[in-house]
């Protein structure tokens, strides 16, 4: 029989084990590759790539107002990778967390325009955080309930719900809650309601970095601590694990799966609104419609390629703001439109999305396997 | 009366643009791949549509003719759509990635193109691009001679429209002939809910998932252009464009993955997003009406969940990849 | 077929089997579980490849790499599980994946429409699948088979899904067929079906070719003695526990499935301490069922189940939750038949996996690990479990390791209740011996053990009772020292049993 005729050319072999070494070695390789693509974009609008590049590292990094913008792109995005995370590991897949950051933020403000008066400084603080926890809990728990329900698609579902908060701030930002009439701005918040910025001295060698921030994020910080531990060693951590790798399993060991479901939606929920509550309180000091501004979105790229571990968020997060920061200095100082940071983002993320399949399987050519086979 | 009748005509054509990302997310989705790019897609097709009809116009100068200007705009924007769902279909389905993520990622790259290529095009021919009236016109006439327009009420709603609207009624059509009349849509579907029967029946799984991405990515691309020249004007406009692909990802729930649904669903979404400007109903703040079409989305995915219809689900393998060896 | 031989890694499937199938018959293949009955027909159908041997179709020698190419030889075989579009019509469904031409679906039904009158199939071709009952699907599997001009067809346990009244038709179905001078393979172990259908029969045994006979010329009995064979010594240790005392009390369960089909039916039993009471039956009878229930994890319709505590009292368990079960402190060990989807989580290590019956140990919100790992680490020197280390994702173990874990993790919390189901099953000789001698121990230490199982051999050297189920229903208890291999056999089969002459 000829079967030699009947293999394809390249087969392909689920690997077993890979040396770490070489995983992470595929792994820049793909960011390598993906900032060789990303000059297209540079030469098409007649730039330099190099001095593009440089222009985003200068851009994003060495200076310090630079950095501090940078680190401000970065702590939505890490607090929502963040709460994303739990979820994807249950395998629910939570694409609402826009929507959950925009409630979130709605919650706070309320707070904010009406009871600033009315009570001390922390206190208002502290009320605001709240109910951005509880608005962005209920929010993300309205899909869970209906998902463990009556098993609804929760993609879909998470995904409109998204729309339908943006659309509830667009009417308060235009009626209710409109500052100037015909403004169609919600009016900028008291001070009594905004966080307080810090700053952080960061010593290397013998240079000192200083970075001033909203203490946010030292919040957020904290959380990719408390994260890696709520995913790793607590009890509700182990069932989230159990039921993304078999909800039969997580059933025979008398887990309640519906109820965990919606718990872990809560608090996935919970943590996006705390994003929505910083961005308003800390960087924005008003609530307007666009608030969540792709974080949402952009933050289940940077879970998914940490590999849902929250330190490697740290650095996806920073990855990617470094990009939006620089573009955007690249396009006062080169005029090159700043969308070319999302081209880029784009790139970067096809190809570490590929680059899992390089290190997940291994590609047999038809010559070499009959090789190995005699071998 | 004539409030309704502003209503609809408008309606028709802002759902025109939604026909079109609909239909194409219809297809890819039929074959089972969610692609959550359409935004990015959209985005695409309206840049580089423009970008089609702007440099054949500039290139040819005073001889552009309209309907040349329309089949160019058109086959730009397909081809940019087919490009971008090239990307996402080589990613999930060669090589496994999770179908929401690369969706995401793909409305982030597409966004961003379209975005470049928008503000290049302004940068490049010194901050304006715009078409000449005539090719305006072109895009934005109706089809059928004034008089059947004037026609009380039948006209402006049947006959006032571009040629776009007709287009897109005769691809919703010829889609619903292909899917329920003819062996490959039936074949499509059938991927679609189980890759694993179809594979076993001897169909070329890899084949359709991919033709049915690619196609249905080039068919959302022209959405995006359709409201560059229409709405927009002939003039690169990002903010209107924005959240048009997830509106039509929303409109494929609501017409339950049927193509013939999209006709009226999309006219209806339409109606529903700018009749905060023509329509007052007591109680329901105006601006509140643009959530409208996503409640009555979630709605409808709550109760054909509830009723667990058989008919009105999504195609069964929504969103999974298929890989052979684990069956 | 001849001298057709299939390997599986060391294990022998099919060892040179030769068979001969001619037109106008149909040919039961009998058989235990695990006999190599299914292998064999997948190599006709084109799923498998045989290592050796060749196939011959009217005189010449055919080679079938894939179902397509069993199509173009006219042979179809209809799975056990089926293949079908739910969303699809019944004449959608078959002709999927058929080109000739231009679509016509008109065309289509008018000809299935054709071989349902010819064979007396009752199904409407233009309704959707979702709205069908089992028997209906199988319908369409068999028709899809006929519509694509299969002159051969394979029938893999047709009856196993299917009420009594069904199964009548179905045969009628299948005896019209054979006058039409198709050919028919049924592979079964039900041997009331193989006298009532059959022309022939064929039996294989472990992988060997017993023999085939004319179904006019044999009796139940004599095919029980050639699909069982002899009895054969295992030595297996069967020490005797002094004073055994009733655990659990099982009374007139029921259990219903999402379809309203019967899967136990008013069965009633008890278990003693220091026994390992057998399970025996054909698969599907209300193993998987019977062994859910008691841990709560399958709805239970009717009856009760009864925990005797260590007190003497009883404590009901109809109704309770697993957890609950557990809180209620009744000591259950399950090890289910699918081990990694049900009894452990394929990409956690073997100290996660431990965690999975002690995660709600402890105070406080955090894991106590240290304890699994512990637990982990003895099962591994204990059981010699070959991992690199007890963070070793299971799902890339063997099967016998995967299995030594699952069941080192159930002992270790130490339970009064021990249930098993196939728990030897695709294992090598020394692990099976390994995990027979595991719960001998268990044993003798006063738990009631619980043993599914599927070779009557081990049955009757491992177990001190044996209970043999039969569709749904309990067929009797033995005793494990005195009965024999053709006497659970004949009540697998409900040979000699009234109720069972009657359906």
């Amino acid at each position: 029989m000829s079967e030699s005729s009947k293999t394809p050319f390249v087969r392909l072999a689920k690997r077993t084990d890979i040396d770490p070494r070489r995983a992470m070695l595929i792994r820049i390789a793909s960011i390598v590759i993906a900032l060789i693509l990303g000059t297209i974009p540079m030469i098409i609008s007649g730039t330099n790539p190099f001095e593009a590049y440089s222009v985003i590292v200068q851009g994003s990094l060495l200076r310090r107002t630079y950095l501090n913008q940078t680190v401000k792109i970065a702590i939505p995005l890490l607090g929502c990778a963040l709460a994303i995370a739990p979820c994807f590991k249950m395998r629910f897949w939570n694409i609402g967390a826009e929507g959950q950051i925009t409630i979130g933020a709605m919650c706070a403000t309320y707070f904010a325009l009406y009871w600033y008066n009315r009570v001390p400084h922390l206190v208002l603080l502290l009320m605001m955080f709240l109910v951005s926890l509880i608005g962005g809990g209920i929010w993300a728990l309205i899909p869970a309930f209906f998902k463990a329900k009556w098993n609804t698609n929760e993609t879909l579902f998470t995904l409109m719900m998204n729309y339908i908060a943006i659309g509830i701030v667009a009417w308060l930002q235009g009626g209710p809650w409109e500052g100037r009439k015909g403004s169609q701005l919600i009016p900028m918040f008291n001070d009594a309601a905004r966080l307080p910025d810090f700053n952080f001295m960061i010593g290397i060698g013998e240079h000192e970095f200083s970075l001033t921030s909203h203490v946010g994020l030292i919040f957020i910080l904290i959380l990719v601590v408390l994260m890696y531990i709520y995913m790793n060693k607590t009890k509700q951590g182990y069932e989230i694990a159990v039921i993304g790798d078999s909800v039969n399993t997580a059933r025979y060991a008398g887990m309640n799966v519906g109820n965990i479901i919606m718990r872990t939606m809560f608090i996935s929920g919970a943590i996006s609104g705390f994003v929505g509550f910083l961005t308003v309180s800390g960087a924005n000091y008003t609530l307007f419609s666009g608030v969540a501004d792709g974080v949402g979105f952009t933050a289940i790229t940077v879970a998914w390629l940490s590999q849902l571990n929250p330190f490697a968020m740290i650095v996806i997060s920073m990855m990617l703001a470094v990009l939006e920061k620089g573009a955007n200095t690249l396009q006062t100082r080169l005029q090159v439109p700043a969308s070319i940071s999302d081209i880029i983002t784009g790139i970067l993320l096809f190809t570490m999305l590929s680059c899992e399949f390089f290190i997940n399987y291994r590609l047999i050519f038809r010559g070499r396997a009959a090789k190995e086979e005699k071998a | 009366m004539n409030t309704l009748i502003t209503l609809i005509t408008a309606g028709i054509t802002f759902g025109t643009v939604l026909m079109y990302g609909t239909l194409g997310e219809i297809l890819t989705e039929k074959s089972g791949n969610l692609n959550l790019g359409v935004e990015g897609i959209m985005y695409m097709g309206g840049a580089f549509g423009l970008a089609g009809a702007f440099y054949y116009e500039k290139a040819v100068g005073a001889a552009a003719i309209g309907p040349v200007a329309i089949i160019l705009a058109i086959l730009a924007a397909f081809v940019a759509g087919c490009a971008a769902s090239a990307i996402y279909s080589f990613l999930t389905i060669t090589l496994r990635t999770n179908q929401n993520v690369t969706g995401l990622a793909l409305s982030i790259f597409g966004t961003g193109v379209g975005q470049f290529v928008g503000e290049l095009m302004r940068v490049k021919e010194g901050g304006y691009v715009a078409l000449s009236n005539s090719l305006k016109n072109a895009f934005s006439a109706s089809v059928f001679p004034g008089f059947f327009v004037k026609i009380p009420i039948v006209g402006p709603i049947l006959f006032s429209h571009t040629i776009f609207f007709y287009l897109a009624i005769i691809l919703a059509i010829a889609m619903w002939f292909y899917l329920s009349k003819t062996r490959s849509g039936m074949y499509l579907t059938a991927v679609g809910e189980s890759p694993a029967t179809s594979d076993a029946a001897g169909i070329n799984i890899t084949r359709y998932k991919y033709l049915a991405t690619i196609i249905g990515g080039g068919i959302s691309a022209i959405g995006g252009m359709v409201y560059i020249v229409t709405t927009a004007g002939c003039v690169w406009n990002h903010e209107g464009l924005s959240g048009v692909g997830w509106l039509a990802v929303a409109l494929v729930i609501f017409c339950v993955w049927r193509p013939l649904n999209a006709i009226w669903g999309s006219v209806i979404f339409g109606a529903m997003m700018i009749m905060y400007l023509r329509v007052a109903i007591p109680f329901i703040p105006t601006q509140l009406y643009k959530i409208l079409p996503y409640v009555v989305t979630v709605i409808v995915l709550i109760i054909t969940s509830m009723r667990n219809s058989r008919d009105k689900q999504p195609p069964a393998s929504l969103g999974l990849n298929y890989f052979r060896e684990e069956r | 077929m001849r001298g057709i031989t299939k390997r599986f890694g060391q294990v022998v499937a099919n060892d040179s089997i030769s068979l001969k199938l001619f037109r106008g018959e149909i040919l039961a293949l009998l058989g235990e579980n695990g006999s190599g009955k299914t292998t064999l027909m997948n190599m006709l159908s084109g799923i498998y490849q045989p290592d050796e041997g060749e196939i011959f179709k009217d005189g010449a020698p055919i080679y079938i790499h894939s179902p397509r190419e069993a199509y173009d030889y006219g042979i179809g075989m209809i799975h056990q599980h089926y293949k079908l579009i739910e969303v699809f019509t019944a004449a959608q469904n078959i002709i999927l994946g058929l080109n000739d031409g231009k679509m016509d679906i008109r065309a289509a039904e008018k000809k299935v429409k054709e071989i349902c009158d010819r064979y007396g199939f009752d199904i409407d071709p233009s309704r959707k699948v979702y709205d069908m009952s089992v028997s209906q699907k199988q319908t369409i599997e068999i028709v899809k088979m006929l519509y694509r001009g299969a002159d051969i067809l394979i029938l893999d346990e047709p009856t196993a899904v299917l009420t009594p009244q069904e199964t009548r038709k179905l045969f009628t179905v299948l005896k019209n067929m054979k006058n039409d001078g198709k050919a028919i393979v049924i592979i079964t172990h039900k041997l009331h079906e193989v006298m009532e259908v059959s022309d022939k029969v064929a039996v294989l045994r472990k992988g060997q070719y017993i023999g085939t006979v004319n179904t006019s010329e044999t009796d139940p009995q004599a095919l029980t003695d050639m699909m069982v064979g002899h009895a054969v010594t295992l030595n297996i240790d069967r020490p005797l526990y002094p004073e055994p005392k009733k655990k659990l009390i099982v009374e007139n369960l029921t259990c219903v499935d999402e379809e309203g089909i019967k899967k136990l039916d008013g069965v009633s039993f008890f278990a003693n301490t220091g026994e390992i009471l057998g399970v025996a039956g054909i698969s599907g009878s209300g193993q998987k069922e019977l062994l859910e229930a008691m841990t709560g994890l399958y709805p239970v319709k009717e009856g009760s189940i009864r925990f005797i505590n260590g007190d003497g009292n009883e404590v009901e368990l109809v109704g309770m939750s697993p957890k609950k079960i557990r809180a209620t402190g009744v000591g259950m060990a399950f090890v289910p038949e699918d081990r990694l989807g049900m009894g452990l989580v394929g990409s956690m290590g073997m100290s996660g996996n431990m965690m999975l019956r002690s995660w709600k140990n402890g105070k406080g919100a955090l894991l106590k690990k240290k304890e699994p790992e512990e637990l982990a680490t003895r099962v591994w020197k204990e059981l010699e479990v070959v991992t690199p280390d007890v963070n070793y994702p299971v799902r890339r173990l063997s099967g016998g390791n995967v299995q030594k874990v699952l069941v080192g993790r159930e002992i270790a919390i130490g339970p009064e209740v021990l249930l098993t189901a196939y728990a030897v099953r695709g294992l090598d000789i020394n692990t099976s011996y390994t995990i027979y001698n595991l719960l001998t121990e268990q044993k003798m230490k006063g738990v009631a053990v619980i043993y599914v199982g599927e070779d009557l051999d081990v049955l009757i050297e491992l177990c001190d009772r044996i209970l043999v189920l039969c569709d749904g229903k309990l067929s009797g208890v033995v005793d494990g020292r005195s009965a024999s291999k053709e006497e659970i056999g004949l009540m697998m089969t409900h040979i000699g049993n009234k109720e069972a002459a009657d359906e």
